[in-house]
């Protein structure tokens, strides 16, 4: 149809802009050789300063993961990934201790400007403490006073080893272990830092946690590992947003995060994730093959997880709950977006093990140019787990002919008193919705904004307020030169 | 002049729909457009506003002495052509304050008028929609999302006097509305009639036009205006029908 075909040119002109936080920073690192070996696994270590302990686990997830192959269950494509390529360590040389922001690096400060992430700003208007990461080594953290007023831990990952072994100890690897999969084995062995959270018993986190992370060295690959626990009737609420710059060769990413709620305990955790995503014609971009996982490990408690994935040019990642507790809750909201040639395949799991159990899963996939978007997503209720609930809710929204929508629900009920509900809608923008916002004066550029964020909304909400306002922008963007 | 179309001839998939038409409209002019069904008056409407697929093949369309023929549907739209759909387009999860704070924001980007304050924004939705006589929760309500028939034309009328265009089309209009609600969207647009606008009333039924009284009235047939006249022509049509003009 001759109608169809102007349509879809609208929507190509409208998502084929280009990645806007495209930027390199020049800071001098300190690397390692590049490659995988035992030595490169020994000197991060020693690098870090780690005991003993922490070394023989990275061994030994090591010495499995080279007994293993990567997955090819995906539905993603890509050339296969020379593991011996990589520079597996890369930290901002120290240079001293910093008392205020005044001694930090002003070309890193300018980074954070252009991501719209004033440390200064952040601090004073918004009350969310910021851990920046900038590859692999905490620079920064603030609000570290307040917070441990209230008893909560919140420091980078290798800061968590040296004060905090015991509770690194006790809960690391618990619920992803080192053998869990193919990027979660190779995470364990060369993590290089991340964050560390603990929320004590019966305590509120008065604030909304953040960790900024961004990948900046070339040839780096990002191995973040995040651990979060809340204990006997906590809360808290954390943020994850990431933003990297323009890049020629496909940069590995592959992150762990881990979540423990005990009795009573409740975990929002939110991503907005713009890893670079590859130029229009799929070139370059991050390989984004996380590993994230919680577990409701005590009665009543809760975990929800909420995404907005737009970067990257392929994402692997479902964030799951293993809801262990008697009525524990697990949710999970997501929005991804792909354009040009990006591959997503996301989705999460809900393992429900505690009787009265109760899972929501919201996802809303959009697909533009020539990408690939797939849900998919395993609701397993066990045998114990009488009077268990789950809904699921998984839509596609697609722009254009050339691109895919496809959802792969994997249901296993396994007792007859609970109930499991799985909906799935599939729709396009259509040429009248367009045309009407055209017709009120907005450009097809914004209309399609408009409509995808309206799409999204349900999800959307979910987000600290905050982080919903850069969401939406996000959203925007990364549909420029897109429509269908 | 607000409107000047000349020799249109407009094709839909190679199909000529418009085959030759004229028509004038000048500011403070109401002209009512009838005529049977499929003989292009909605076809009028989309070429217009330059609705994607009505393809111009000859002839053109000035607007304030300027050629429209290939301008964007939103350029038109900015420069004050309104249209009043017959089938208004649901867009969930989209609140009518933010549609149209974004329509007006954007209206005012393109003439260069400072952007309305959350405020003043919220103070003109309230006072306009007093006119159409819409209740208060409109504001966060999607978009046309499970309204009634007359709640989707009472919103097109709400959405017009929010964006005070020079030329306002009204496509149909009347259709699926009860006499309450036709009442109630013609005093609206009464209200909104002056000499600095014109309008191009669409419909089939001489009873709209007993409200929104018109100063010309055209038939259209087969892609042409085939008999123009006064206010009276509307009541001829309505007892001889359309069968002695073909």
């Amino acid at each position: 149809m001759a109608e169809d075909k102007d349509q879809n040119n609208i929507l190509e002109e409208v998502t084929s802009g280009e990645y806007k936080y495209g930027f390199y920073t020049d800071i001098e690192m300190d690397k390692a050789a590049v490659g995988l070996t035992e030595d490169t696994i020994r000197f991060i270590s020693a690098k870090k300063n780690e005991p003993d302990w922490l070394l023989e686990f990275r061994l030994k997830a090591f010495r499995h993961w080279q007994t293993i192959a990567e997955p090819s269950w995906a539905h993603i494509h890509h050339p296969p990934i020379n593991y011996q390529d990589i520079i597996y360590y890369a930290a901002p040389k120290k240079k001293k201790q910093l008392e205020s922001l005044d001694e930090v690096d002003p070309e890193l400060l300018d980074t954070f400007k252009k991501l719209g992430i004033s440390l200064e700003e952040q601090k004073i208007l918004s009350g969310v403490a910021v851990d920046a990461v900038i590859d692999s080594v905490s620079v920064k953290t603030t609000f570290r006073e307040t917070l441990s007023k209230n008893g909560i831990i919140f420091c980078s990952f290798s800061e968590a080893v040296q004060e905090y072994p015991d509770l690194v100890k006790k809960y690391m690897g618990s619920v992803v272990p080192y053998r869990d999969n193919f990027f979660a084995t190779l995470n364990s062995a060369v993590f290089s830092d991340g964050s560390f959270c603990y929320i004590p018993k019966g305590v509120r986190c008065p604030m909304e946690l953040s960790t900024y992370f961004r990948i900046n060295a070339a040839n780096t690959g990002q191995f973040e590992r995040t651990l979060l626990i809340a204990d006997e009737g906590a809360y808290v609420s954390y943020l994850e947003g990431c933003t990297a710059p323009q890049r020629d060769e496909n940069q590995l990413h592959a992150a762990i995060v881990e979540i423990i709620a005990e009795e009573g305990a409740e975990v929002k955790y939110s991503t907005v994730q713009n890893w670079y995503p590859g130029d229009k014609n799929g070139k370059g971009g991050i390989y984004n093959f996380v590993t994230k996982r919680g577990l409701c490990k005590g009665d009543r408690s809760k975990i929800s997880w909420t995404q907005v994935e737009t970067g990257s040019a392929i994402t692997w990642k479902y964030p799951s709950c293993i809801l262990k507790g008697d009525n524990s809750i697990g949710e999970f909201y997501s929005v991804a977006v792909t354009n040009h040639y990006q591959q997503a395949d996301t989705g999460t799991k809900m393992i429900h093990l505690g009787k009265n159990t109760k899972s929501t899963i919201i996802s809303k996939g959009i697909s533009a140019g020539r990408s690939n978007n797939s849900y998919r997503g395993m609701v397993r209720i066990a045998k114990k787990a009488g009077n268990s609930r789950n809904f699921s809710q998984c839509d596609s929204l697609l722009l254009g002919d050339k691109c895919g929508a496809h959802t792969f629900p994997y249901i296993n009920a396994g007792n007859e008193t609970s109930v499991v509900e799985h909906e799935a809608t599939t729709s396009k923008i259509s040429e009248d919705q367009l045309f009407y916002c055209q017709q009120r004066g907005i450009d097809a550029e914004k209309a399609i904004g408009l409509i995808v964020n309206g799409y999204a909304k349900e999800v959307l909400n979910k987000l600290p307020m905050e982080f919903a306002v850069e969401a939406q922008t996000l959203l925007a963007i990364t549909l420029e030169g897109s429509v269908g | 002049m607000l409107l000047n179309i000349n020799n249109l001839h407009v094709s839909i998939n190679g199909k000529e729909i418009l085959k030759g038409l004229n028509l004038i409209v000048n500011e403070g002019e109401v002209h009512a457009i009838m005529g049977p069904n499929g003989t292009g008056k909605s076809t009028l409407a989309a070429a217009i506003t330059g609705r994607n697929g009505y393809e111009i093949t000859e002839g053109e369309i000035w607007f304030k002495d300027e050629l429209i023929n290939d301008m964007l549907p939103n350029e038109r739209a900015n420069k004050g052509v309104f249209l009043s759909f017959q089938y208004p387009v649901e867009i969930p999860g989209v609140s009518m304050t933010n549609f149209m704070r974004t329509a007006l924001n954007a209206k005012h980007e393109f003439e260069g008028l400072p952007i309305l304050t959350g405020g003043e924004f919220l103070k003109r939705m309230e006072e306009k929609k007093q006119l159409v006589e819409i209740q208060a929760k409109l504001n966060n309500r999607s978009v046309n999302e499970g309204f009634s028939g007359g709640e989707k034309k009472k919103n097109e009328i709400f959405q017009m006097a929010m964006l005070e265009p020079r030329l306002a089309i009204l496509d149909e209009t009347d259709s699926g509305l009860d006499i309450d609600a036709l009442k109630v969207v013609a005093k609206g647009v009464n209200a909104l009639r002056s000499n600095n606008n014109g309008f191009v009333v669409i419909t089939h039924y001489q009873r709209l036009l007993d409200f929104i009284v018109p100063d010309f009235v055209h038939v259209m047939y087969e892609g042409r205006i085939v008999k123009s006249g006064g206010k009276e022509l509307a009541l001829e049509l309505e007892e001889k029908g359309y069968d002695w003009l073909k």
